[in-house]
């Protein structure tokens, strides 16, 4: 039997801007944080007389992401104006794609504690942006400031179904795209630099006693999550408000009361309502008569499915099996991207220990960049020589301060391993004989530890044990000495 | 049968969506002028369409694309001169001004 109390439904309407260099209609800069207005032309300033043309390398982004997201692709698209009066839109239209999107019925699959499930796309389709605003916020009602930079910079956006069901689904949904969307090269997702943006669509059901069926809320959108964090609370807490309003206000249903529109106050952790616009949106949307359509064929659709390469998903599930990674691991070595992925293969390859691997290279080599800043391609330390040095580390039962001083050796100097460990003098013990010595000297020179033993505390072991790493500086293997150790008190 | 085509509700509303002010007798005048075309144009709805493909652009041109170049933007002053209110901020930054926009 189902205890809860309500069941949350979510959709998330997702926009990536696309990695172009130029925006998607005119030849001006994409670059985030130039001086205000300094990225402008008579197109995307919709001047008199001038004429937009599609930009080839966003359209083919377009379709990568569309494939990606396992779309059915439009073979013949076309540019619908949707028509709005905003400061921030010189046109007064906003160049969209309306009955014939790019893609259509896809999916992205998403890894929740319950397994794999599988969100549907209903559509996604490019479009320009518009300016960026700036208001006078002490309400002194002096004029906006607009600043036209970001008008027509290419955008992807992803609609997703209503089919997360949870705040946790919803925050993996949009953590799993933005991986896609950065391993496909389709968009850099930075969400401070709002290249990544989120409005989620909540609901609620609610399940009535026997024979009552299900109730459900009105939808609210709550716009521009600019967080994973947000977005998580966001929807957790409009949930719970939508389940109490409905309480105090049983006719607060779906159908009853109409769609609203709220923002999410990060410092009083709530949902904002936006003054109810009076009107319902009327677009006017009709087919741009400046653009011409675009057809894609066979040929061009396949070359794009050829630069897709391995996709997230795909990854995912061959790291777990062909090298018997938990999930954890995989998630940590995924999340820092497809570069550090094939480093791992590598170092993998070359030590035959998958397990070591992904913990040298999460954790030394992470440090390692965080200090020296640059990404792995700059690293003095190949994935090869990372992997002997995981091989030798084994092979000799080097300790983890003796690894390390051989690691940071070997990157510093840009040594192989074992001119590093011969600059360090590291001392290996592979003779068993010698071993004995050592412990016998050890024994020799700690009575009271050897008494404590003798009375039954076995930890008293780890002091003699300690004695003897500490004279070979650890170049002797630890569960050779234990054994050796255990041997020789015992015979005593 | 002038006047039916549209009502004066919706002329009213098509104003004001293109942010037009109209006065009563420009609105009558309108609603009757407007109808006219769109009886006009009615008159297309009588053919018979079946199996013709609809067409989204005049030309028979299709993917025509640019490469995604960077090509010269316009000085900013030249970008906001045509605007009918420009701000520039002590740090010299040129904005377009527009009366303010809450929420
Ligand atoms: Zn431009």
């Amino acid at each position: 039997m189902n205890t809860q109390k309500y069941h949350i439904v979510v959709g998330l309407e997702v926009h990536v801007q696309l990695l172009t260099r130029t925006k998607l209609f005119c030849g001006c800069g994409t670059v985030f944080g130039a001086a205000p207005n300094s990225q402008t032309c008579p197109v995307c300033l919709g001047l008199p007389g001038s004429l937009p043309v599609m930009n080839r390398r966003a359209f083919e982004l377009g379709l990568r992401a569309a494939l990606a997201l396992n779309c059915s692709i439009a073979r013949f698209t076309k540019w619908d104006r949707k028509n709005y009066y905003y400061p921030d839109l010189p046109k007064n239209y906003q160049i969209s794609q309306y009955d014939l999107p790019l893609g259509s019925e896809g999916w992205l699959e998403i890894n929740t504690s319950q397994g794999i499930k599988r969100i549907g796309i209903i559509r996604c389709h490019l479009e320009e942006d518009a300016g960026k605003m700036l208001h006078d916020e002490r309400g002194t009602g002096r004029d906006s400031l607009v600043d036209l930079n970001r008008t027509g910079t290419p955008l992807l956006e992803i609609v997703s179904k209503p089919e997360l069901s949870s705040p946790e689904e919803a925050r993996l949904y949009l953590e799993e795209m933005r991986l896609l969307m950065r391993e496909l090269g389709v968009s850099d997702c930075e969400m401070q630099e709002g290249s990544l943006r989120c409005d989620a669509n909540v609901n609620i059901r609610i399940p009535q006693a026997e024979g009552g069926g299900v109730l459900a809320t009105p939808i609210v959108e709550i716009k521009n999550l600019n967080s994973f964090r947000f977005l998580e609370q966001a929807v957790r807490y409009e949930a719970q408000r939508q389940y109490e309003q409905w309480q105090k206000d049983p006719g607060y249903l779906l159908g009853k009361v109409s769609k609203a529109t709220a923002g999410w106050d990060e410092a009083s952790g709530r949902t904002v309502f936006q003054r109810r616009k009076e009107e319902a949106a009327d677009y006017r949307y009709f087919p741009d008569p400046d653009l011409i359509p675009v057809i894609v064929d066979d040929a061009w659709l396949e070359r794009i499915r050829g630069e897709l390469g391995e996709l997230p998903s795909a990854m995912r599930k061959r790291l777990g099996t062909q090298y018997g990674l938990s999930e954890y691991d995989v998630g940590v070595l995924m999340s820092l991207g497809r570069q550090t992925v094939a480093y791992f293969e590598e170092t993998a390859r070359v030590c035959q220990d998958a397990k070591a691997a992904v913990n040298w290279i999460t954790n030394q080599v992470q440090a390692t960049l965080k200090d020296r800043g640059g990404d792995l391609a700059e690293l003095p330390l190949s994935a090869q020589r990372l992997g002997e040095l995981i091989a030798k580390q084994k092979e000799l039962g080097l300790n983890k301060q003796t690894a390390q001083a051989v690691y940071d050796k070997m990157l510093h100097e840009d040594l192989e391993v074992a001119a590093a460990i011969e600059a360090l003098q590291i001392r290996v013990v592979t003779d068993t004989n010698a071993v004995v010595e050592l412990v016998r000297a050890a024994i020799a020179a700690n009575p009271k530890a050897v008494a404590d033993y003798k009375k039954g505390k076995t930890a008293a072991a780890n002091v003699l044990k300690g004695a003897v790493m500490r004279q070979t500086k650890g170049s002797v293997r630890a569960d050779v000495v234990e054994a050796v150790l255990k041997e020789e008190l015992e015979r005593g | 049968m002038s006047g039916q085509t549209l009502t004066l509700d919706e002329v009213r509303w098509i104003a004001h969506l293109a942010r037009l002010e109209l006065s009563e007798a420009e609105l009558e005048m309108m609603t009757r002028q407007l109808g006219a075309i769109v009886e006009y144009v009615a008159q297309l709805q009588t053919l018979d369409t079946e199996g013709v493909e609809p067409l989204a652009h005049a030309l028979p041109v299709s993917n025509v694309f640019r490469d995604d170049v960077p090509g010269e933007p316009l000085p900013v002053d030249q970008a906001v001169a045509a605007a009918p209110d420009r701000r520039v901020t002590p740090r010299g930054e040129r904005f377009f001004a527009v009366p303010a926009v809450l929420e």
